[in-house]
């Protein structure tokens, strides 16, 4: 993506490029580029990117942030960046300050509740929320007698069981009982669990597609290099038509996910046509990561599936990230019951309206 | 990066909506006249010369070029949304769709300023049919083994051999074709082809029809005997038809009617499952919808590139691709979900009429304008595997 003007994703860019490259990673078996890189997305601002500057952060565009995500996507990162600015983002929609470090969101899947309790603390329990551990604070979404409120939580005062997604990313459960907040208001009308669902499910959509133009990269490359049967592997149909297939996935993720991006930095309001753009692009980038990690698996052979090569930072991240905020099958769920409920006749309307 | 496809997120501008209800407005009076039936795909004559009149008076033909030329100087956007609202209302496009799409953009890119004058208007009235000579019985994909041959003679040149797979050239007032006026050369197999107008409806060529196994008749066998093209009808260089062929193909593969031929299953199905649908059909509607709505953002986007004056040739190849397999999976998907609708749903009968035409359909859909195969190897060379 050239998006010249955007000096926000260039310097993501960078950061990515100096600090987060994948073969230094995947050789780094003490964990020791975690801190610089962490440092230095810390002195960009990028972290708070969603985060307006009279709340603490950097105040970009949710545009610009997007473009980070995709670059988040494309190099696989495996530090909270992308957690951090959304709970900046959840955290900012109440007014709430953000503090420095790193952050997560919780619940991460539909499914899960967070109590506001009558006496002002928090309960409940959150499957699935990723970074937790290393997190600082968490952006808390709960809901109370009075409706939804935005919370800020000390991550030292709730219980967190770590457990790891597919890619090696720490995804954990979060158990809160009778956590007094740190600081705690109502969220803005019109904004709900679905609301923060979809968002993060639209994150996820924009990483697992950077990952899928990763990986049709590095696939394309190691078929113009690896000679078998006297000749470049690329040379052979069947390899080229498996890669045009990759191209059509990684091309159907990147338009899907680019567009609910799109429809949620210009749009004022969480209605159909909305929740068409965010559900489905996280169906269909989801659909994308498995049919395009299995083909990347394919063209590589056995070499791809070693602990060695770098192709499972980017395969096994995008299959995981399927899971986070709602898999592909229950926004499926949730996006067949709305097209039922608004009946045939306004399927086309609801497609075709931007 | 080796791969740097770009589908930029655009969004139709706001003329664009005012069209669009123009065009249904049209579509549902048109309906209401008993033109055509919206739920019936499988009509025995698609050609409606009445109903293309009047959307060429409405100048939705010829709607990108200039207007010396009777067309209209809109947007390919705007374009768009007239031919997506066509197809999802199964209108009878077929006597100008041809015409409109591909052979009116050649003619005003290579024929002679008194053909375009002659032809152009016409084809924005709706007054004319066309059609493609493409294939022949022993040159499909592989378009540069044509051997249809045009001679030189006096004014102009003799065509003799056959053309097949011609959709309407039964009811075409012309044909673009490709004929062989020059060998192919041990440098270049794709030399010695040629573009030319041709006028049907004359001695020399005979159609025949064929038969498909959808029950349709819309695609015939062409046979050229002595017939006379003069001069002037022949479009662009002599021997160079292969450098005139790929900039139009982003045109062709990227549109609307390449994902929603088999659309009108996907409604019926929504209508048959009803407001409350169980978790398996919620979750199978929700799935193609999904699809549905990334394969129109990915050819939108192509649209608006187009609009911009790029040229997305792998972009656009990547929507048919996936576009034309979408549409193909279509009614087969659709069949896995309506095994489990109610058994007195109203509309029924009329989603397995639907189905059956449809999965009849589906195997051309992959074949025609262009097959999987030559695109996925279009994309490859994009890649820079070949």
């Amino acid at each position: 993506m050239a998006e010249s003007e955007n000096i926000v994703a260039e310097t993501a860019e960078k950061i990515f490029a100096d600090l987060a490259d994948a073969q230094t990673i995947n050789s780094d078996k003490n964990g020791s580029w975690k801190a610089p890189l962490w440092q230095a997305l810390t002195e960009s601002g990028l972290p708070l990117s969603w985060v307006p500057d009279d709340l603490g952060g950097s105040g970009a565009s949710l545009a610009e942030g997007f473009s980070v995500l995709s670059s988040a996507g494309r190099f696989a990162l495996a530090v909270p960046l992308a957690e951090t600015m959304l709970a900046g983002w959840l955290l900012a929609q109440a007014k709430i300050a953000s503090p420095e470090g790193e952050m997560t969101v919780a619940p991460a899947s539909p499914r899960d509740r967070i109590t506001l309790n009558a006496d002002g603390t928090l309960s409940g329990r959150a499957r699935g929320v990723p970074f937790a551990k290393a997190a600082k604070h968490i952006a808390v979404l709960a809901d109370g007698a009075n409706g939804l409120s935005v919370a800020l939580v000390d991550a030292a005062a709730v219980r967190i069981e770590a457990g790891l997604g597919l890619g090696g990313d720490a995804s954990d459960t979060v158990t809160l009982t009778n956590v007094t907040p740190i600081a705690i208001k109502p969220t803005p009308k019109g904004f709900d669990q679905t609301a923060l669902m979809l968002m993060g499910g639209v994150a996820r959509s924009l990483q697992i597609a950077g990952a899928l133009e990763s990986m049709l990269d590095i696939s394309v490359r190691y078929s113009n290099e690896r000679v078998a049967f006297e000749k470049k592997i690329s040379k052979f149909q069947a390899v080229q038509h498996n890669l045009a297939k990759l191209a059509g996935e990684s091309a159907a993720a990147l338009a899907a996910a680019t567009s609910a991006a799109d429809a949620i930095a210009n749009s004022t309001s969480f209605d159909d046509a909305f929740f068409l753009e965010a559900a489905s692009a996280k169906i269909r980038c989801s659909e994308a990561a498995e049919k395009g990690a299995a083909i990347a698996h394919q063209v590589h052979g056995a070499i791809g599936f070693t602990v060695e090569h770098i192709l499972h930072r980017y395969s096994l991240r995008a299959l995981a990230w399927r899971d986070d905020f709602g898999s592909e099958s229950y926004w499926a769920v949730e996006l067949g019951k709305l097209v039922a409920d608004r009946g045939a006749d306004e399927l086309w309307p609801l497609v075709a309206s931007r | 990066m080796t791969a740097a496809l770009r589908f930029d997120p655009i969004r139709l501008p706001p003329e664009c909506e005012q069209l669009r209800k123009e065009v249904r407005q049209f579509l549902a009076d048109e309906i209401a006249a008993g033109t055509f039936d919206p739920h019936q795909p499988n009509r025995e004559d698609t050609d409606a010369p009445e109903f293309s009149r009047r959307v060429g008076e409405r100048g939705w033909l010829g709607m990108t070029w200039p207007k010396k030329y009777g067309g209209h100087e809109r947007s390919f956007l705007e374009r768009y949304v007239v031919t997506e609202e066509m197809r999802v209302a199964n209108a009878p496009t077929r006597r100008f769709f041809v015409a409109d799409r591909q052979s009116g953009p050649v003619l005003l890119k290579y024929a002679p300023e008194h053909i375009k004058m002659d032809i152009l208007p016409r084809i924005c009235r709706g007054e004319v049919c066309f059609a493609i000579g493409m294939s022949e019985p022993n040159s499909g994909s592989d378009l540069f083994a044509a051997k249809t041959k045009a001679t030189k003679t006096d004014g102009g040149f003799l065509i003799n051999g056959t053309k097949i797979w011609t959709s309407s050239a039964h009811i075409a007032d012309y044909m673009i074709a490709i004929f062989r006026t020059s060998p192919p050369t041990k440098e270049n197999r794709r030399h010695g082809l040629t573009q030319f107008l041709v006028k049907m409806k004359q001695p020399g060529i005979q159609v025949n029809p064929i038969g498909q196994i959808t029950g349709q008749f819309e695609f015939n066998e062409v046979v050229f005997t002595d017939y006379f093209v003069p001069d002037d009808h022949m479009l662009g260089e002599i021997d160079g038809a292969w450098k005139q062929a790929t900039s139009e193909l982003a045109y062709e593969r990227s549109g609307p009617e390449r994902f929603l031929e088999t659309y009108y299953v996907l409604t019926e199905l929504v209508r048959a499952v009803g407001p409350n649908p169980d978790t398996r059909s919620a979750e199978g509607i929700g799935r193609l919808v999904a699809q549905l709505h990334t394969m129109r953002r990915m050819s939108v986007s192509v649209a608006g590139m187009l609009q911009a004056g790029k040229e997305p040739v792998v972009e656009a190849s990547i929507v048919k691709d996936i576009g034309t397999i979408w549409e193909q999976q279509l009614p087969h998907r659709v069949r896995d979900l309506a095994a489990f609708v109610e058994e007195n749903a109203t509309n029924r009968e009329t989603l397995e009429n639907q189905l059956s035409f449809a999965i009849k359909t589906a195997p051309k859909l992959t074949i025609q304008g262009g097959t999987t195969e030559v695109l996925r190897g279009i994309i490859a060379r994009g890649l820079g595997l070949r």
